[in-house]
């Protein structure tokens, strides 16, 4: 990666200050490894604006740290394949060198990681580790650095930070280890934060703690933030947009409240109703995904999804669905949309061929009930528009 | 003792009754005290789910009622027989029908051997049937779990996913036609697809073969849906004791209030939790506090909480809580919410200086 030494991005261009934050376009992360080409990110499209929350879920293997990993430009490396653009402020990030990237990291994007243990460093005390930032990016000298990560430590619910600064990372308990993840990843005053699973791992009383100190924090500094999560309760009420991931693929993004009532792409539908919720009654009958996640290794035909798919179709096998418009920033990849006419029939009839994951499907229900298109969404695909691809996704 | 008594067990014939339980930890000056006078019972063909943050003993509990953990003090009665005193060869009988399912389904099957002949096992340990007889029967048991015995018979677990490795799990833990199965957060380590899978699988199992079960688990949401009775437990403690759809509508303990507050909804048009319910965290089970285990982190503690241990006490049919001070009920059964505690690791803004 030798490319011409430029001046580094400054970053306060009145130019970047309209549009949006972040950008995205067909970024494809491929690694190159002995089992063939694993598509980890495959053509990820999504723009973010100030301010702005955007919720990234799926299962594992979906994708969603490579993604995060990908914006952020972190995975280096000979055998990994990045290609798209990723746009911060009108900065393009991807063409950047790891020296000029160094002065995008920390001020303007900053991430926060799944597993505080292994990404601290464990031999270094925390007060090493949240000046570090401070005095090589903001260029603070020793003292203020000092002063700084003790008003930082305060904010994010560190008790004693003082004493705190002195500490090693395995002194602390998780909830602690990741608080001050988020000191070290909110110091240096980030424009968008990265939140990979941040509260995975964490007891639900911690992560409660957790989720409202990023809130606030996000409030007060009026920061984006990409919140990367495997738990739809994570994101329904904190996300402005979500983007549902599938073997490396964008299948469904929408409006948060959108999504949630009216998902287009089956298998949001099925993550929707696979959750147990504490509002169903206890022995409440879950719906049920068959199989798992395809190998991304794999090269395959047609939709991702359609081995599990109960409406599963003919052409979903053989051709790869487009995003499409479902309405205002809404978007879906499927043939067969959940709450189109033709969904129904589908299901009918493969419940009636015995394909398994519509039988699984059915059985999940109970007795044919709710396999009838539902009312509410039908009347939305007769409107004019929908269904048509979209101009600038598709692609 | 704080979160003991036994109030909450009923009479009748249980299939599972564990009294006073006590479970200890390490050396005499450094002891981690895991399970403190834990009293509950389960009734035949009854799923009890046990729910607790980590560290709160839950695991433990499961381990020490299948005698895995051997119990310091205490009494678990199953199917009529006092397990705690048994040799090791009693034991072994008792076992055959008490059965564990774990966390990691992966490293809870041996990576060198080929699946069916893990799920043959039990039967070929107590000589039960002849060789074909077995394997038909393993065969059986693997197709009820949803594993394809031809394709999954010759295989090693590597060649499996979790959720896979999970029904060969289980299907080994039903091959002696156990009674009751103690399940410890057997879904924890799987996506919410193939935790959906299991838990109908285990929903199944529960009816076709009679079982009574034990389940363990962290997520609330999760023991609420397999379970006809919910225990909670805080640092070694039982808190409460119920009905799922009772004790999710009506918590009658601070904690048990806090945990459910502290679930994030997953419904988009509800506002985001701006102050956590709970704050602090977790004390040292070496030297817990006294009276009430939870004082230190519930905002509704007076002294008395510190000097004498709350007992189960019923608050309504068939609902028990080790509370002195019980979340007060309003008439349209929702309970007031928790009052957060000023503990100083609180988080929100307010603690932040400006």
């Amino acid at each position: 990666m030798s490319r011409p030494r430029r001046t580094p991005p400054s970053f306060v261009d009145a130019s970047a200050l309209s549009g949006p934050l972040l950008e995205v376009r067909d970024l494809a992360t491929h690694f190159h490894t002995e089992r063939g080409v694993v598509r980890a990110v495959d053509g990820v499209s999504f723009t973010l604006g100030r301010g702005k929350t955007l919720g990234v879920v799926g299962e594992s293997g979906a994708g969603k740290t490579v993604l995060g990993r990908s914006i952020m430009g972190l995975l280096p490396g000979a055998r990994v394949e990045r290609s798209g653009t990723v746009r911060l402020a009108g900065h393009e990030l991807t063409t950047m060198t790891v020296r000029e990237l160094r002065q995008v990291w920390g001020t303007q994007v900053a991430m926060i990681f799944q597993d505080p243990m292994t990404a601290l460093n464990p031999v270094v005390r925390i007060g090493r580790q949240i000046t570090e930032g401070l005095r090589q990016r903001v260029g603070l000298d020793k003292k203020a650095a000092h002063e700084t990560a003790i008003v930082l430590l305060t904010s994010v619910g560190i008790p004693s930070p003082e004493e705190r600064m002195q500490n090693y990372p395995h002194e602390l308990s998780g909830g602690m280890r990741q608080r001050v993840m988020i000191a070290i990843a909110l110091a240096c005053g980030p424009r968008l934060l990265l939140a990979d699973e941040p509260t995975t791992g964490l007891d639900v009383t911690i992560q409660a703690q957790i989720l409202a100190l990023l809130s606030a924090q996000q409030r007060e500094r009026s920061m984006a933030m990409i919140l990367v999560s495997h738990d739809l309760g994570v994101v329904a009420n904190r996300a402005d947009d979500i983007v549902v991931m599938y073997a490396g693929k964008v299948v469904e993004q929408a409006p948060t409240t959108t999504l949630f009532a009216l998902p287009r792409m089956p298998y949001t539908e099925a993550l929707l109703r696979s959750i147990p919720k504490l509002a169903d009654p206890s022995h409440t009958r879950l719906r049920v995904i068959p199989g798992r996640p395809p190998d991304l290794a794999a090269t395959a035909a047609g939709c991702r999804f359609a081995p599990r798919c109960p409406y599963v179709q003919g052409r979903c096998r053989t051709e790869a669905p487009p995003l499409r418009t479902a309405g205002p920033d809404h978007l879906f990849a499927c043939w067969v949309p959940v709450g189109s006419p033709q969904s129904g029939e589908a299901l009918l009839s493969n419940i009636a061929a015995g394909v398994p994951a519509a039988v699984a499907f059915s059985a999940s229900q109970g007795a044919g009930t709710r396999v009838a298109v539902r009312s509410g969404a039908e009347a939305d695909f007769s409107a004019p528009g929908i269904g048509t691809p979209s101009p600038q996704r598709d692609a | 003792m704080a979160g003991s008594g036994t109030a909450q067990l009923r009479t009748g014939e249980m299939e599972l009754r564990v009294e006073h339980l006590a479970v200890e930890f390490g050396p005499a000056k450094r002891r981690v005290q895991a399970v403190s006078d834990v009293s509950l019972d389960v009734a035949p063909g009854e799923t009890l789910g046990l729910v607790g943050e980590s560290g709160c003993g839950k695991s433990t509990t499961g381990r020490a009622i299948a005698q895995v953990q051997r119990p310091n003090a205490g009494s678990v009665v199953f199917e009529g027989q006092e397990l705690t005193g048994l040799g090791v060869e009693e034991l072994r009988r008792a076992r055959t029908k008490l059965q564990m399912v774990f966390q990691d389904p992966i490293s809870s099957l041996n990576p060198r051997r080929r699946v069916l002949d893990a799920v043959i096992e039990p039967l070929a340990i107590w000589g039960v049937g002849t060789k074909d007889e077995r394997r038909e029967r393993a065969r059986a048991m693997l197709e009820a779990v949803g594993v394809d015995p031809d394709h999954a018979a010759g295989r090693r677990p590597i060649e499996f996913s979790g959720g896979q490795c999970q029904r060969i799990s289980i299907a080994r833990a039903l091959m002696l036609e156990p009674r009751l199965l103690v399940c410890d957060e057997p879904v924890s380590a799987l996506d919410v697809s193939v935790q959906a899978q299991i838990l109908n699988l285990l929903e199944d199992l529960k009816a076709s073969h009679g079982l009574t079960m034990v389940f363990i688990a962290h997520d609330l949401a999760v023991v609420k849906n397999i379970s006809d009775r919910v225990a909670v437990m805080y640092l070694g403690k039982l808190c409460e004791i119920a009905a799922p759809d009772v004790l999710y509508r009506e918590p009658a303990h601070h904690y048990t209030a806090a945990l459910l507050a502290s679930i994030p909804d997953p419904d988009p048009n509800s506002s985001p939790l701006e102050y956590a319910p709970v704050t602090g965290e977790l004390p040292s089970p070496i030297d817990p506090p006294s009276g009430c285990r939870f004082r230190t982190r519930c905002g509704r503690a007076e002294l008395r909480c510190a000097a004498e241990e709350p007992e189960m006490q019923p608050v309504g049919p068939d609902h028990f809580v080790a509370c002195h001070f019980p979340v007060a009920r309003s008439a349209t059964g929702t309970p007031a919410p928790a009052v957060a505690g000023t503990d100083p690791g609180a988080t929100g803004p307010n603690s932040a200086p400006g």
